[in-house]
């Protein structure tokens, strides 16, 4: 593996080929924000927070740190102005949908983003696809999908493989930002089979 | 429901997973919907996940995961034709039927959509029925035009 120089933020940084910017800043302890990035998971460029703006070939460009890959040379400059107006924007969109989130409010915090900005439509799911991925990739259960698409996207479980899989799992209740897929889930179960749930709760 | 032929299309295209959309395809023709036996059986032979065909049968509007009408119709909504009086048309269909866009009636005969344009706006009115297109439509017609339908 070659080994590629970069400078981020004015610090210079080694990598290896194939890492990605967010994954090369982080392992020299500059901190990029991410929510729908996961360390066990594929990289899914969806959350869009991540982004940083990098010169290439004597252009600046705003890419999503998190899929973009490192190159040899590469300026990357993590908290411009620019970088932070868009990142506060994506936050006022997504804080339109889980305004209550401890981890939106954490980056609003630091962003100056306004939660109120936009006109609440508290859908709390805010499509990181953390859970979908994770019970996809990680546990090869794929219990849980998206739905539907555009603004009527959604988390949604499949009630005869939650049933099985997921009452001793639940390992994706902690990655979820917003505590929604908590509610799909016990949605799911109210719905689907509630019978087990009482079931556990009277053996204890 | 009868498997057979579910297992016919899923062999047609030798169980490859890449094949999913195809095999969802021709499923959709043949009943008119995706049954829920129809897609498990289709999950397990191509080794696809559920929740993915899941995604995909309800992000294409091609797909339904609810029984539609034996003959589907589409009355288009664009402006061309909304000028020329779709809105007529489309109340006449809605009484003649008694279902509203998007719904199915109690026989399974007919399923309602509007669309936005059907791109061929010197016919407007267009109305689509099961992919045959019938243009300059007036209500008189609209009615005349279903009754060809069982």
């Amino acid at each position: 593996m070659s080994e590629i120089r970069l400078q981020i933020d004015g610090k210079e940084v080694k990598a290896r080929e194939g890492m990605t910017v967010l994954e090369a800043a982080r392992s020299e302890g500059i901190t990029i924000p991410t929510l729908c990035h996961h360390e066990k998971l594929e990289p899914f460029g969806g959350c869009r927070i991540c982004i940083v703006e990098v010169d290439v070939r004597g252009w600046t460009r705003l890419v999503v740190s998190c899929i973009y890959p490192v190159a040899e040379n590469l300026v990357v400059r993590t908290r411009t102005e620019k970088v932070d107006r868009i990142r506060k924007m994506i936050l006022e969109l997504l804080l339109a949908h889980a305004p209550d989130s401890p981890d939106l409010q954490n980056l609003a915090k630091t962003y100056g983003a306004d939660r109120d900005r936009f006109e609440k439509e508290a859908s709390f799911c805010i499509h990181c696809g953390l859970c979908v991925r994770y019970c996809a990739e990680v546990k090869k259960k794929d219990a849980v999908g998206f739905i539907d698409r555009g603004i009527r996207k959604e988390i949604s479980f499949i009630p005869e493989i939650a049933a099985k899989e997921c009452w001793n799992c639940k390992e994706c209740f902690p990655l979820c930002p917003t505590s929604y897929l908590q509610a799909a889930y016990v949605l799911t179960e109210a719905l689907a089979f509630p019978s087990s749930s009482s079931e556990a709760v009277s053996e204890e | 429901m009868d498997m057979d032929r579910v297992d016919q299309i899923i062999d047609k295209h030798r169980g490859e997973a890449s094949s999913l959309i195809q095999v969802l395809l021709e499923i959709q023709s043949e009943y008119h919907w995706l049954p829920k036996e129809a897609v498990q059986r289709v999950s397990e032979k191509l080794q696809v996940p559920l929740s993915r065909i899941q995604h995909i049968a309800t992000f294409y509007k091609a797909f339904s995961l609810v029984p539609k009408g034996r003959h589907e119709v589409h009355i288009c909504m664009g402006t061309a034709c909304h000028v020329r009086g779709a809105t007529r048309v489309l109340d006449t269909v809605q009484d003649l039927t008694g279902i509203k866009p998007g719904e199915t009636d109690m026989d399974l005969k007919f399923s309602l959509e509007t669309v936005n344009c059907l791109g061929c706006c010197a016919l407007g009115p267009v109305i689509e029925v099961d992919g045959k297109t019938h243009g300059k439509m007036s209500p008189a017609e609209t009615a005349g035009v279903l009754k060809n339908y069982e």
